[in-house]
């Protein structure tokens, strides 16, 4: 039995989960918790590329904890959609640690700054690697906890004021993600997704399906910040340190996006109808009023947390159309907005430092002092709107695409809408903080960030352009990953068929003896 | 049996909606409170309730008999007493800092991150 490669899946949870706890056990020396933070998320990367390689070459694969074997136990499993984002994932949180080391002191960095960061990615990447849902509730829980952390170091009043808003709303959330968990296993008497997905579709009529889905599609759309429940979000985010605003942008409403993918194509393939058609119309509101609201604001770090919520509706947009190359379009969002989420949130940060304040009224003339931090803004936002040669602009071609062959005319409406929105914010934004002059015609740039900073958003920048330019390999990956979410198969085969293998070796039984 | 407790789930559903409601932050944290037990019972009675054999395997079985009580639930419910144990001592920390920093416990009044609009974008001067 090929056991070497089923532990493949493990690694990228492992490695910054022992790295939290090494940091943890080095409290307070931050020199050393510095360095094991960096190698940790360096290795997460490295396992996950390799991962991603395994599972593009041989299929998914999937390892059951303990040798308890799925449904029993729980398994961890990646296909090409859990692994690609597991790889970007730490990709992003790599160059997110880079700006975070100009961006927190070392009094801030001493106050658990990285066992948190760690525990986070810990999460993030169990999210995305679980088979099993209830597991999948226990990971975000793990996110949610480091998050609540992150977020109060500093301690400023208006981080108190945020944190109690995001930490009540994500717990109860959660705890509704739990509700329709506990429904759903009353129901079917299994946990296991690849086993929930034929157990569901061989439910009787009369169960209460519908329930349970919007029960997901509530729970799981509030922690992605969908409208009506996304109020939490532009609550909160513009208030921690702005390497934390960006790492929480990246990741943590796309762990969200991710399980309701998870969720719909495996658990519910078919039926639930009715979630399906609020899905529809909750993804154009979000687009719609996400970018509304960015228009509206007058402080920058919340201009780009509402343009982060506008993000999400495109991505439920291309799931509720969800034909191939629907889902391609999401996943290659996905993708593109936790690179964008990262840069455009690191971005805010630096124009604060330079300009000494996020409110866009007392910011201005700023592209005198600092060229480079204008010239990535522009881009990263260019790339936000879906202006090509950037990566944004790719999966808004898919999904409209895709909106018009199935007819979902409303999402495609709502896409081009939140676009043109979006192109006149990040026009209006770049005038009016680098481009009008400054008052007393002198730059008054107070920092420009330093070499770090600038060289994690010069890569992120980078980034983008590269990926709009040679998008084949990034739409090759989204193309699979999406055939493989409408047919499971395999998937469902590796969680449930290793176990079956475990099982007739007496490796699951034989250790249950007393 | 499973109708009583079903109604008892309902009732602290209920009671945790009030006091969700509540703008006072101590409501809402004995909300949470009251909806994270609401919730354990809810698996509970979800992993049906029986007057089974406790589920112990002899030895010498590989696997157990049929008609054992359903060990799941309790892994379940000790795992989420767990983790909403934890989040509720991290909300009291917090709600206390918070009054403390910002000297009230009305969510109404709590807008220093999102302070009432301020009006323009642009100085008087460039208009």
């Amino acid at each position: 039995m090929s056991d070497m490669t089923a532990w493949l899946v493990v690694w990228p949870v492992a490695v910054p989960l022992i790295g939290a706890a090494l940091t943890v056990a080095l409290w307070g020396r931050e020199r050393a918790q510095t360095n094991i933070g960096f190698l940790a998320i360096a290795l997460q990367l490295a396992a996950g590329l390799v991962l991603l390689q395994h599972v593009w070459e041989n299929g998914p694969v999937a390892m059951a904890m303990g040798g308890w074997s799925a449904p029993f136990g729980i398994a961890l499993a990646a296909d090409v959609f859990g692994a690609g984002l597991t790889v970007v994932a730490s990709l992003v949180a790599f160059l997110i640690l880079i700006y975070s080391l100009t961006d927190t002191d070392a009094d801030q960095r001493r106050a658990g700054f990285m066992p948190l960061i760690l525990a986070l990615m810990t999460g993030v990447a169990g999210a995305f690697l679980t088979a099993d849902i209830f597991n999948l509730y226990v990971w975000f829980e793990v996110t949610l906890i480091s998050s609540f952390g992150l977020m109060v170091i500093g301690g400023r009043r208006e981080q108190l004021d945020g944190a109690v808003k995001y930490a009540f709303l994500n717990l109860l959330a959660t705890t509704f993600l739990l509700i329709a968990i506990a429904l759903l296993y009353g129901m079917t008497g299994t946990l296991s997704m690849a086993d929930l997905s034929g157990k569901v579709a061989a439910l009787p009529a009369d169960s209460p399906i519908e329930t349970v889905a919007l029960l997901f599609l509530m729970s799981l759309g509030m922690k992605a910040a969908l409208f009506p429940l996304h109020f939490w979000l532009p609550a909160a985010y513009h208030t921690p340190l702005p390497a934390v605003s960006a790492i929480f942008a990246a990741l943590l409403t796309k762990v969200g996006v991710y399980s309701l993918i998870r969720v719909f194509m495996l658990v519910f393939p078919d039926g639930a109808e009715i979630a399906r058609e609020a899905m529809i119309w909750v993804a154009v509101a979000t687009m719609i009023v996400g970018a509304l609201g960015a228009l509206a604001e007058s402080d920058i770090r919340r201009v780009v947390s509402f343009t982060v919520v506008s993000g999400v509706g495109v991505m439920i947009g291309g799931l509720a159309i969800g034909t191939q190359a629907a889902l391609l379009g999401t996943t290659f969002y996905i993708i593109h907005s936790i690179i964008i989420s990262a840069a455009l949130f690191m971005a805010a940060g630096m124009i604060s430092r330079a300009g000494g304040g996020t409110r866009i009224a007392d910011l201005a003339g700023l592209y005198k002092g600092s060229p480079f931090l204008a010239v990535a803004f522009l881009l990263c936002g260019l790339s936000l709107a879906g202006v090509p040669p950037f990566a944004g602009f790719w999966p808004k071609v898919y999904l409209v695409q895709a909106g018009l062959e199935a007819g979902a005319f409303g999402i495609v409406a709502g896409i081009l809408i939140s676009g043109f929105l979006t192109l006149m914010l990040i026009g209006r934004s770049f005038a009016l903080i680098f481009w009008r002059a400054a008052p007393d015609g002198a730059p008054r740039v107070v920092s420009d960030g330093g070499d770090l900073m600038k060289g994690a958003l010069g890569a992120l920048t980078a980034l983008t352009f590269v990926l709009g330019v040679y998008s084949a390999p990034v739409a090759n990956m989204a193309g699979r990953a999406a055939s493989e979410l409408l047919a499971p198969q395999a998937y469902i085969g590796v969680v449930l068929g290793r176990s079956a293998q475990a099982d007739a070796s007496g490796a699951g039984a034989a250790e249950m003896r007393p | 049996m499973e109708t009583v407790l079903a109604l008892l789930v309902g009732l602290l559903f209920a009671i945790s909606a009030y006091l969700l409601l509540s703008s006072s932050l101590i409501r809402l944290i004995l909300g949470v409170f009251v909806l994270g037990n609401a919730t354990h019972l809810m698996i509970f009675v979800l992993g049906r309730l029986t007057r089974e054999s406790p589920p112990l395997i002899q030895y010498g079985l590989k696997a157990a008999e049929p008609g054992i009580a359903n060990p799941l639930p309790q892994a379940l419910i000790l795992t989420a007493i767990v983790i909403s144990f934890s989040l509720f001592a991290f909300l009291l920390v917090l709600s206390y800092r918070a009054y403390q920093s910002l000297d009230t416990i009305n969510t109404d009044e709590m807008r220093v991150a999102e302070p009432e609009p301020a009006g323009t974008l642009l100085r008087g001067r460039d208009v």
